[in-house]
Order: structure tokens, then C-alpha cells, then sequence
């Protein structure tokens, strides 16, 4: 299972679109809205956090899709399928290598983000913490949406549209995590709440993703 | 016995492929599927390995039993041959790889990117994934696409060692791979039903 | 003689035809007298006049538009364990029906909104939840009709159905966490004392009914040309083959 994360993190490096393109792309969107909304920096760190969140959250659905199409299309997807790891295992760790080449570096630029939409240097620890818990949910409810598209040509747009309304949950008590930290109110309860809903899914719906695959390679 | 098929039905798209194929494989026997294209040979060796659900029958292998080659050859081109290797024996419970890269004359080539490789020498790398693992069944679909003669003859005699060495195999293939060793051979022609059937999940409409 | 035994598509054909005339009438009834009553024999609200009278058709599109969801549910559950062809036509059937029930009931409240609250559309959590649950259903229907393969779409779809419905729920509760609205507290309740006035409540409950019967004649015409959409393709492939 190492080999295939390693495997994993060499593609992404090698065949490019890792690292690099949920990080611009997310930078656009930041850059993008307050040519948008226009200069006041009180304006726009009041939006901050739902710029960031939903940036974030739309960086990672557009590289879903590499989840699994291209193990899919050189058929080692079907060879994975009848190998000794349980493809459980296998959609777990391919979630877990998309959080680390999409996910994590958009928590790491996160706070020079929070910056730029005018928010304090001792803010930005609530965006960096919300993101940081966050994200692995959408990389793993997003590999169910890899997952159910996977054998569909062109499947992208049809992906968003059934990720996007899955992301609601995650999306909400994530952005309330940071907005409740920078008005200096109590999040206890949702950052117990996010966290919950990041583990649930990583522990549960792997198996759905799974059960859809196997439907899909048939 | 490492493989037992009875009485199976296999469909694809809604139409029965074949019917009541019954076959066994022990330790050290082959057997051949041959046939014209589209009479089941590739959905026949999908439904052993689990990935394809059958109509009828039964099918009776130990999953930690066989390794699986489809048509699709499993390469990934941004790796070297060898780190295509080296995952594979990962994954399979890692067997020496340098035996394989040996027997398939992939030693010279170990450290180019497999997309740079020919589509011959992909398929070479391809199948030395089977001496990665002791699984002792082999399910190999068309295994000798774009091989040379050269290459398929090695392909022959590796086959061969493999069976000699308590191996068994279910092979798909138009090509005689001329072995001597104990093989039955399968027109899967002469399961096909005379006018044809269309699968259960059509026939509940009917 | 098991109730499955209807789930035989072409017993059901012959069973929905019998029944379908019933259904198509109930609805009519259940429609006719609780529009009517509900809009010419009823008073206006103390407060909110006349606009009150948007309810018969308000509430029951919206509870049609959950229980359809919910019906797909079980329609997805019945058919990834037993395998009943009609269980999948059924639940694709209903997804179309249940999305006009969501869209209606997101008009109607619009409608019925800007006179009382002075705005069309309010990020209430009701509101925001039916939009969600709108999404859901597009989603659904999308994934549909991008799959060639019916007994492929019809596993994939239930999947979708299933988890959506985990994710509807937390979704539910997650915006209401979000926002705490100005959406009045449910219209139908067992709790006597809630509930709206007995003039309002009488017509409404044969307007629900009348709702209910449409969904479920709407359900099982859906259905039927869907069997026989499949019908027909199992009859060209056996003509092929002959």
C-alpha cells in the first residue's frame, strides 16, 4: 500500500498536474474575486473565508478525475481489482495521495491567500486549521464521484455536478470552523463536527467507492 | 484442483455468450480458448477472475490463487521498467524482480521510461509481472499481441517452465504456442447456442 | 403469492394498467375539491390575506418532494439486494417527478414569500435545504442519462442515491447550524396546537391527497414506459440473434 502512494506521488510529480495546478488555480480564484467585489480590504476579509473555502473546494473537484481515469484507462485499475490488496485499501490510499498533491498544498498557501483578502496575521491560523481538516473529506467524497464517473468519456462536468452538492456538509462547518475563530466566538463544536465528518468519511465511504468501482469495471 | 468451471453461462451487452462450459484445471495443465472474436474468450477469463458477474454456473478458484493479464497492458509510461516492476512485486507480496526483468530480456532496458518502450517490448514488460508472485494460475488474454517470434517463443518456453513447475494456465489466444505438455484445448464455437439467447436481465422484460 | 411476485416487469405492467385509472381519479378528486375549497371557500388569513391560499399547492409539492427522494431510497435499497428490474424503472421514474415537486414547491414559496417576508428568495435553511435537495436530484437524473448500460446505470445510481441520502441529511442539519430562519415552523404537525387553522387544514389534507395520487399515477406511467423501453430492446436484440 506504500508502493501505491509512492506510485502515486512519482505520477503526479512526473506526468505534472499534481502539485502545481490546484495551487495556480486556487491563486486565480483569490486574485479573481476582488477584481470582482473591488478593493476594500474590510469588504473582502469579510468574505475572505468563503473566497478561500470555496476556492479550495473547487480546486479540488477539477483534479478528481485523475483519481482514477487513468489507472482506469491502462487497465491497472483492473489488475489492482485482482491483486492481494482489497480495493478498499486501494480507493483509501488514492484519496489520501490526492489530498497530499491537491489538498495539502492549498492548506500550506492558504494563509498567504488570507493576506492578500486583508485578514490578520492571528487570523490566519483559523484558516489554516479549517482547511487542514477539512480537505481530506473532499478528497475522499470526491473519489466516490471519481469513482461513479470513472467510465464515462468526458464525465468532468457530469463529476462536479455530483460532487459539488456532497461537499455542502464539509463546506459549511468548515467555513464556520474559521469564521467563528476570527469573530473571537467559541468553535468548539464545529471543529468537533468537522473533524467528525472528515473521519466518517474517510472510514465509510471508501467502501461505497469500492462497491462502484467494481460495478464500473465490469 | 486449482480451477473448476460448470455449467457457465457468461453474457455481454444483454446476449448470452456461451453456455454449459464445463472445464477443470489441475497443477500442470493448460487449457486453450479459441474461437472467433466476440464468441466470449476475454469475458470467459474476466468472469474467473471475479470481475465479471456470470449468468449461470459456477465457478470455483481460490482469489489468492491466480494473476490476471488482460488486453490492456497495466504500464505506466511516466515509470521506468523497472519501477513498473518494482510496484507490482510491492503489491504481490514481492518476488525477486530481477529474475523476471532476465527471462524477458529486460534487463538492457530497465532504466528507459516505459513510453518509450515498443508496443512488443510493453507487452514483455507486461507479462513479467506474472513471475512476480507464486500464484500458481495464470489468466492470460491474447498474451502474445505484437510479440515477435523470437519473444513468443521465449513466452513459450517460460509457460512451459511454469506448468513443469506445478503452474497451471488458462490462456485465450489464436496462436499456437506449441506446447506438448498436457493441454485441452476449448472452441468456445461450439458453446454458443444455435439461434442464440438474450441474457436474464433482458429475458425479465419478455 | 408474494407481493414480489409484482416485481415481475410484465406483471406489473398488467397490474398498473388496472390500477392506474383509480389513482389517475383519486388525484383528480383530491386535487379538484382541495383546490377549490382551499380557494374559493376558505377565509383569508388575519394576516396574511389572501396569499395564504398558495399553501395547497406549497406544502404538498413540498412534501412530495422529499417523499419522492425517499422513495427512491427504498426503490435503490430493493433493487441493489433483490435484484427487481421495476424497484431501478421506478426509482429513475420518480426522479423527474420529484424534481417539478421541488422546483414547484421553490416557485410557490418565492411567490408566497415576497408578499410576506418583502423578498423572493431568503438564504432560510428550509429554503437552502430544497435547493440542495434540487441539486441532488439533477445530479441523479444526470448520471442517468450518461450511462448506456441499464443495469450498470441502475447499481451506480442507487449508490448515489443512497450516499446522497447521507450526505441530504447532513446537509439538512449542517445549514440549519448555518442559519437560523425566518421560515415558519411546520405546517402539519400530530401536535394539535401547532398545526394551521382547521378551516385551512381541512382542504389542505385532500389537497396532499390529491398530491400524493398524482405522484403516484405520474410514478407508475414513468415506469410503465420505461419497462417498456426496455421491452423493446429486449425484443430487437432477440430478433438479432433469431
Amino acid at each position: 500500500m506504500i508502493a501505491l502512494l509512492q506510485r502515486d506521488l512519482i505520477l503526479a510529480v512526473r506526468a505534472g498536474g499534481g502539485f502545481g495546478l490546484g495551487m495556480a488555480f486556487f491563486l486565480i480564484v483569490v486574485i479573481l474575486v476582488p477584481l470582482g467585489i473591488g478593493p476594500d480590504l474590510e469588504i473582502l476579509s469579510k468574505v475572505s473565508v468563503g473566497i478561500l473555502w470555496v476556492g479550495a473546494l473547487l480546486a479540488c473537484v477539477l483534479s478528481l478525475d485523475r483519481i482514477f481515469s487513468l489507472d482506469y484507462d491502462d487497465g491497472t485499475l483492473e489488475l489492482l481489482l485482482t491483486s492481494p490488496i482489497p480495493l478498499e485499501a486501494v480507493v483509501t490510499v488514492k484519496s489520501f495521495s490526492h489530498w497530499i498533491t491537491t489538498g495539502l498544498p492549498l492548506v500550506v498557501i492558504s494563509p498567504i491567500l488570507g493576506l492578500l483578502l486583508g485578514l490578520q496575521v492571528s487570523d490566519l491560523k483559523w484558516v489554516f486549521i479549517s482547511l487542514l481538516l477539512g480537505t481530506p473529506a473532499l478528497s475522499v467524497i470526491g473519489a466516490f464521484g471519481a469513482a461513479l464517473t470513472v467510465g464515462i468519456r468526458r464525465g468532468g462536468l457530469l463529476l462536479s455536478l455530483l460532487v459539488l452538492p456532497l461537499y455542502v456538509p464539509t463546506l459549511i462547518f468548515g467555513a464556520n470552523v474559521a469564521s467563528k475563530g476570527l469573530a473571537d466566538i467559541s468553535n468548539n463544536s464545529a471543529l468537533l463536527i468537522l473533524t467528525a465528518v472528515t473521519l466518517a468519511a474517510f472510514s465509510i465511504l471508501p467502501f461505497a467507492s469500492a462497491l462502484v468501482l467494481r460495478i464500473n469495471l465490469r | 484442483m486449482l480451477l473448476s468451471v460448470d455449467n457457465l453461462s457468461v453474457s455481454r451487452g444483454g446476449i448470452s455468450l456461451f453456455e454449459g462450459l464445463n472445464f477443470t484445471v489441475s497443477t500442470g495443465e493448460i487449457v486453450l480458448i479459441n474461437g472467433g472474436n466476440g464468441v466470449g474468450k476475454t469475458s470467459l477469463l474476466r468472469s474467473i477472475a471475479g470481475l465479471q458477474p456470470i449468468d449461470k454456473g459456477k465457478i470455483a478458484i481460490n482469489t489468492d490463487n491466480f494473476i490476471f493479464a488482460g488486453d490492456a497492458n497495466g504500464i505506466k509510461t511516466a515509470l521506468t521498467v523497472l519501477e513498473n516492476l518494482r510496484f507490482w512485486s510491492a503489491i504481490f507480496g514481492g518476488k525477486n524482480l530481477h529474475e523476471a526483468l532476465e527471462k524477458f530480456q529486460l534487463r538492457q532496458l530497465k532504466n528507459r521510461f516505459a513510453g518509450k518502450l515498443s508496443a512488443g517490448q510493453k507487452r514483455r514488460l507486461s507479462l513479467a509481472r506474472l513471475l512476480l508472485t507464486d500464484r500458481p494460475v495464470w489468466l492470460l488474454d491474447e498474451p502474445t499481441v505484437s510479440l515477435d517470434k523470437r519473444s513468443m517463443k521465449q513466452f513459450s518456453r517460460i509457460l512451459k517452465n511454469h506448468l513443469e513447475a506445478g503452474g497451471a494456465a488458462v490462456v485465450a489466444t489464436h496462436i499456437d504456442l506449441g506446447l506438448t505438455l498436457s493441454s485441452l484445448s476449448i472452441n468456445l464455437e461450439d458453446y454458443q447456442m444455435k439461434n442464440g439467447n438474450i441474457n436474464a436481465s433482458a429475458k425479465a422484460f419478455l | 403469492m408474494s407481493l414480489w411476485e409484482y416485481a415481475n416487469p410484465v406483471k406489473f405492467l398488467n397490474l398498473s394498467d388496472k390500477v392506474l385509472p383509480f389513482f389517475a381519479g383519486f388525484s383528480i378528486i383530491g386535487l379538484a375539491v382541495g383546490l377549490f375549497w382551499g380557494f374559493f371557500f376558505t377565509p383569508d388569513d388575519y394576516r396574511q390575506g389572501s396569499t395564504v391560499k398558495i399553501i395547497y399547492l406549497h406544502v404538498p409539492s413540498a412534501l412530495m418532494a422529499i417523499n419522492a427522494w425517499f422513495m427512491m431510497l427504498v426503490a435503490s435499497v430493493i433493487w441493489l439486494v433483490r435484484r427487481h428490474h421495476v424497484s431501478a424503472l421506478a426509482a429513475k421514474a420518480a426522479a423527474p417527478v420529484g424534481v417539478t415537486m421541488t422546483m414547484v414547491a421553490l416557485v410557490t414559496g418565492a411567490l408566497w414569500g415576497q408578499p410576506m417576508w418583502g423578498t423572493w428568495w431568503a438564504w432560510d435553511p428550509r429554503l437552502t435545504s430544497f435547493l440542495i435537495l434540487f441539486l441532488f436530484y439533477l445530479g441523479y437524473i444526470a448520471l442517468w442519462s450518461s450511462i448506456d448500460n441499464p443495469d450498470t446505470a441502475a447499481d451506480l445510481t442507487s449508490m448515489l442515491c443512497i450516499v446522497g441520502s447521507v450526505f441530504a441529511i447532513l446537509s439538512r442539519y449542517a445549514v440549519n447550524f448555518w442559519n437560523q430562519g425566518l421560515h415558519q415552523g411546520a405546517s402539519l404537525s400530530l401536535d394539535k396546537e401547532k398545526n394551521v387553522a382547521d378551516v385551512f387544514y381541512q382542504p389542505l389534507l385532500f389537497s396532499i391527497f390529491g398530491f400524493v395520487f398524482l405522484f403516484l399515477t405520474l410514478v407508475l406511467i414513468g415506469t410503465r414506459t420505461e419497462i417498456r423501453l426496455r421491452r423493446a430492446e429486449a425484443l430487437r436484440l432477440k430478433k438479432d440473434r433469431e
